[in-house]
């Protein structure tokens, strides 16, 4: 539905975005996800026909955005980092000139903007003057505006920025919802909300993707180790020593002590459940064993790593 | 079509839901009801005066002579006027972001400049209307000459047309409404002071420096003659402003 081919954009000789290449297919939902400045509203600007690339090549369901870009337009729903409205509207006639030069024809403007203000919750302020909404509904006004005439491809820069947590899950399971019949592209930078709502990340750094997968599948490949953490009531050398002593154990980091109890982080090779070794070396040493965990990788520890390891 | 309307009818509500609209009526016909009444005043003390120093009173075209006086003062007032009308109409949806909007919907910059022309073009008949007001003493008290009149709106029409256009290609330059009006401003009242300049002159520079200023253009309309060079002239200058304008937009896509 969606491929970006090799595309660059310059800025006055600044680099916004760097080669990047990805595919998206339909009723997929992609997750764009990056530190401020990485690159995501400049490619997303480009998808939506707003600005051209300097290099490469983009297609929206098989249309050339520079080439095609009126076609473009007329299959996408975007929602840029701001949301553009106009203060002095009222939520409702604003919403039908956006279904008006969307093209929506007279009979069906009126079912589709109701149909956006129901699923967005804007009914009850579907007459109030969108300057004297608060952040929260202005951004879902902005969400609705992406929504009208139903377009099979969304672009969503940051569409839960501003948002309370009620209205951030409702925001997103109307997301979900949009997935079966729509193709998602939606920028960042909650981690959880891409693991979330999205089937694939791309992670873009400095203008280029640093990674691309599953959510799962970044967490799996980032994982170099598996990592234990435990809390032993001993004495902290010997219970390093004795724990490093345990075959398969690559580092002991103790961290935190509390009333003579120190929290150690044990870092083993990779596939090798050492849980049990380690709770039976602690119980035959006589010292008290208080907790014992996996400690899987957060989709967040692979963000910073990836992004740091620039 | 429907993009071209729809552009419009937000642009005409956006007029009048702020206060743009009625302050920029309320001064326009504050300032000419104001320089008419001085006009007409000024012509009764003539005749008096004439009167008293017992000569014989000259037969004078009052509606006439008060009509032109008055098209004078309004085009100055309109030289202040249409920055006002043109400077939010693209600086502020860059503000705003909503230029983002247009541009990534089906709207062709094209179609929103057009619309957005054409709400300008609106409201100045509209002010033209509500001039009325202003002259219509004259047809209570009087059997004026209709005919100048009607020409010397569409003088005022098609100047208006082409400040307009001026003005609307500033406004795609900048984000920034003070800047826009500012520059319209400056760049109408160079036209407008052309015709001065062009009395320092002579021969063919003359002419030249003359056939720039967009008041002197004006002048045949107000005293009731319709000539089409003038009407190329105006037409002219309000394509290139468009024309302009439909570039700058275009390359707004470019620089980002």
């Amino acid at each position: 539905m969606i491929e970006v081919e090799h595309v660059s954009k310059v800025f006055s000789g600044r680099k916004a975005v760097d080669d990047i290449s990805f595919k998206v297919e339909k009723g997929e939902v992609l997750g764009f996800l990056g530190p401020n400045g990485a690159g995501k509203t400049t490619t997303m600007r480009i998808l939506t026909c707003y600005m051209p690339s300097t290099e490469g090549t983009a297609r929206i369901a098989g249309y050339d955005v520079f080439e095609q870009s009126l076609e473009v337009r007329k299959r996408i729903g975007y929602l840029p980092e701001n949301p553009p409205l106009y203060p002095e509207m009222a939520v409702d006639s604003y919403l039908h000139f956006v279904a008006k030069i969307k093209g929506a024809s007279s009979n069906k403007r009126k079912n589709q903007v109701d149909e956006v203000m129901d699923r967005c919750s804007l009914g009850d302020v579907r007459k109030r003057i969108i300057g004297r909404l608060s952040k929260g509904y202005k951004q879902r006004v902005g969400l609705a505006q992406a929504l009208l005439n139903d377009p099979e491809v969304l672009i969503l820069d940051e569409p839960t920025i501003g948002l309370d947590p009620k209205q951030i899950n409702e925001v997103r399971t109307l997301i979900k919802g949009l997935a079966a019949n729509h193709t998602v592209i939606l920028s960042t930078h909650i981690l959880p909300e891409v693991s979330m709502t999205c089937n694939r990340v791309v992670i873009i750094n400095k203008g280029r993707v640093v990674a691309m997968d599953t959510p799962e599948g970044l967490a799996r490949q980032m994982k170099g180790a598996e990592r234990i953490s435990l809390i032993v009531d001993g004495p902290v050398e010997e219970v390093r020593e004795k724990l490093l002593a345990i075959d398969g154990v690559l580092s002991v980091q103790a961290e935190t002590s509390d009333n003579g109890a120190t929290a150690y982080t044990v870092e083993c090779e990779l596939n090798r459940d050492l849980r049990r070794a380690l709770a039976s070396v602690v119980v035959s040493q006589g010292w008290g064993l208080l907790e014992l965990k996996g400690v899987s990788m957060s989709l967040e520890d692979v963000f910073i790593n990836l992004v740091t390891q620039e | 079509m429907q993009n071209i309307l729809a552009i419009w009818q937000r642009e005409m509500k956006s007029y009048f839901v702020s206060p743009i609209a009625y302050v920029v009526l309320t001064v326009f016909l504050f300032l000419s009801g104001l320089f008419f009444f001085g006009n007409l005043t000024e012509l009764v003390q003539y005749t008096m005066t004439q009167a008293q120093m017992g000569q014989e009173i000259q037969p004078i075209d009052v509606p006439g002579y008060v009509t032109q006086a008055l098209f004078r003062t309004d085009s100055v007032i309109l030289l202040f006027i249409i920055p006002m009308l043109t400077m939010g109409l693209f600086a502020e949806e860059k503000k705003r972001g909503t230029i983002e909007l247009l541009l990534t919907t089906p709207v062709g910059n094209f179609q929103a400049m057009i619309g957005k022309y054409l709400a300008g073009l609106t409201f100045l008949v509209i002010l033209f209307l509500s001039s009325g007001i202003t002259i219509s003493p004259l047809f209570v008290y009087g059997q004026p000459d209709w005919r100048p009149i009607l020409s010397g709106y569409l003088g005022l029409f098609l100047f208006g047309a082409a400040l307009l256009a001026l003005g609307l290609f500033i406004s795609t330059l900048t984000e920034n409404q003070i800047v826009a009006v500012m520059l319209t401003f400056g760049a109408s009242l160079v036209l407008w002071l052309t015709s001065v300049f062009s009395t320092s002159t002579t021969g063919i520079a003359r002419e030249v420096v003359d056939y720039l200023s967009v008041t002197s253009h004006l002048n045949d309309f107000i005293k009731g003659v319709i000539d089409t060079s003038h009407i190329i002239y105006y037409v002219t200058f309000a394509f290139v402003g468009l024309f302009l304008a439909y570039r700058s937009l275009e390359s707004m896509r470019w620089k980002g």
